[in-house]
């Protein structure tokens, strides 16, 4: 199963008839264990990894790290404040931190413009949040292992015996 | 194991430039059998866009930890000579490294030799070992080079035909029968480039009571052993009394994707070590202090990437072996490496020919079996140390190909 995961991973659009080629597995067999990790939540979804560095300036995008500390609730923890943070669909992802502070926040926007106003409006007047720090983020360089850049071309010699 | 095919030196070639300045190069180079597919070779070189299936070598690149290690060698001033066995610290780390995985003792100061290549500790093995006249086994189709340095060194090449019915591979009766008193010894290379065969413990068992029965030395080339994908890989000298028999080779060139470091090892009774380390001091006197600086990183922190790597490979070898016969090429199941070995027979073309038009009708480049001597006539070497994309296109255009000969023959 684990390496099934591993192939879905790395290629989405790999069909299960390919995947029953690789792992030598029947293609009813491998249909069925992608029918049960995605009843039982396993895989999420299918997405598109796009670099978007490569995107036309109309079409892209900032992002924004927002260091984000906050009063814990009686009873919630931070679950509650965290909840109504990542329901803003400016929020692509949203984690509880060890550290000098609690929430970390990825923001993205289609300009810094946005991406101020969602903080200065949204997030810093919100109930229990005692401050903010936002970082831009000015260039990408790799993300969730995919590295944005055109792999160099193979520089191996054709035929070697 | 990998020696550039398409940019080695061609005997015959020189031998065309000197023609009327008699006998400059040696008789002995000259009668070295020249490759009969290097036409073949520069045609693939020439050709653009070609998906190919003939690379000996990993399609990874070297895993960071590794090139981060011989960069910082580098900047720590690590450019001089080592001592001619190689730096101690490696011996250790291969010595440890061996303990660890096989249960195999090797004294790192008496019985382990840093080489420039399995090549170079291939080359050693031989000359250390082979007095005129001398017959080595050699089973075939094989690596190209156990012939030719046998030869070079005085001795004969015996070449042993291993089954294609038993999977490419050479039995413990058919060593016995071809053993006289002028045979030395064996040649066993496991996983096996070109067919990707291996040997399991209960094989190798039997060879073994045949190498101590004939009183054999074996040279066992194992570079491949950790692309082994059915079974555990059994190194020859964990085997009851065939330590002090055998030559052992290993390196870093496929389990590390290193083929470019040229960096290896040999391990053996101190008295061949000994021997093989007075031929390498006065020839290469030493491996490349960065690269033996990097394998020491790689034996220590790369068992991760080693194991994705051999995973990816075994998925491709599942894909590429079903493709093929579902083609119509007939393909055993490799053990090992990242070679497939297809039957082309039933299109009633040559390897060569079938090569030929193949890279000429689809741009698919794969290497006839021939080229690993002419008991690889009917088959063809194809390398899975490519993307999974390309091996896709490629098995699509292989599709196209047979189907499109086959209502001539």
């Amino acid at each position: 199963m684990k390496e099934l995961l591993e192939i879905l991973e790395n290629n989405a659009r790999a069909t299960p008839e390919e995947i029953g080629k690789m792992l030598g597995r029947k293609v009813s067999l491998v249909k069925n264990d992608i029918k049960n990790l995605e009843k039982n939540g396993v895989i999420l979804k299918y997405k598109t990894i796009i670099n978007k560095e490569l995107l036309r300036e109309e079409d892209s995008s900032v992002r924004a790290l927002i260091e984000v500390k906050v009063v814990p609730q009686k009873n919630l923890g931070f679950d509650h404040i965290a909840e109504r943070i990542y329901q803003f669909p400016e929020v692509t992802s949203c984690y509880l931190m060890s550290g000098t502070y609690d929430l970390l926040i990825i923001v993205e926007g289609k300009n810094l413009q946005k991406v101020s106003n969602f903080v200065a409006e949204k997030l810093s007047p919100m109930e229990n949040i005692r401050g903010t720090v936002t970082h831009f983020i000015l260039k990408k360089y790799k993300e969730d292992g995919d590295i944005l850049k055109q792999p160099n071309k193979s520089k191996r010699p054709a035929i070697t015996l | 194991m990998t020696m550039v095919g398409a940019h080695g030196h061609a005997p015959y070639i020189t031998v065309s430039i000197i023609m009327n300045k008699k006998n400059i190069i040696s008789r002995t180079v000259q009668d070295l059998p020249p490759s009969g597919i290097r036409v073949f070779f520069d045609l693939v070189i020439g050709m653009k866009d070609v998906i190919s299936l003939g690379v000996g070598e990993p399609d990874f690149v070297t895993p960071w930890n590794i090139r981060e290690t011989a960069i910082y060698a580098i900047e720590q001033g690590y450019t001089s000579y080592t001592s001619n066995k190689g730096l101690i610290e490696l011996r250790q780390e291969i010595s440890r490294y061996l303990k660890r995985r096989y249960g195999l003792d090797y004294d790192p100061e008496e019985e382990i030799l840093i080489t420039v290549g399995v090549s170079e500790g291939f080359d050693l093995a031989v000359r250390a070992l082979t007095d005129h006249g001398d017959k080595l086994l050699i089973p075939e189709p094989s690596y190209v080079a156990y012939g030719p340095i046998t030869s070079l060194c005085g001795g004969q090449p015996l070449y042993l035909k291993s089954d294609p019915a038993a999977g490419f591979k050479v039995s413990a009766g058919q060593i016995e029968r071809n053993t006289d008193k002028k045979t030395k010894g064996l040649i066993l290379n496991y996983p096996n480039n070109p067919t990707g065969a291996s040997y399991s413990k209960k094989e190798l068992l039997d060879i073994a009571k045949v190498i101590e029965r004939h009183d054999l030395i074996m040279i066992s080339d194992e570079i491949y052993c950790d692309l082994t994908y059915d079974f555990d890989h059994t190194p020859f000298p964990t085997l009851p009394r065939m330590k002090e028999r055998t030559v052992y080779l290993n390196g870093f060139s496929k389990s590390f994707a290193m083929t470019g470091w040229r960096i290896a090892y040999a391990c053996g009774p101190k008295d061949i070590i000994a021997a093989m380390t007075k031929i390498h001091q006065y020839t290469m006197l030493c491996a490349s202090v960065i690269s033996q600086m990097a394998a020491r990183e790689a034996l220590k922190n790369s068992d991760r990437a080693v194991q994705e790597m051999k995973r990816e490979y075994r998925r491709r070898r599942e894909f590429i072996i079903s493709r093929l016969n579902e083609i119509g090429l007939s393909c055993h199941k490799p053990e090992g490496a990242f070679y497939a070995f297809p039957s082309i027979k039933d299109t009633g073309l040559s390897s060569l020919t079938f090569a030929q038009e193949l890279l000429k009708r689809e741009k698919v480049a794969a290497v006839p079996g021939t080229a690993f001597g002419p008991m690889g006539e009917g088959y063809l070497r194809m390398s899975y140390a490519t993307s999974y994309e390309n091996l896709k296109e490629a098995m699509a255009r292989i599709e196209r190909f047979v189907a499109r000969i086959k209502p001539t023959t």
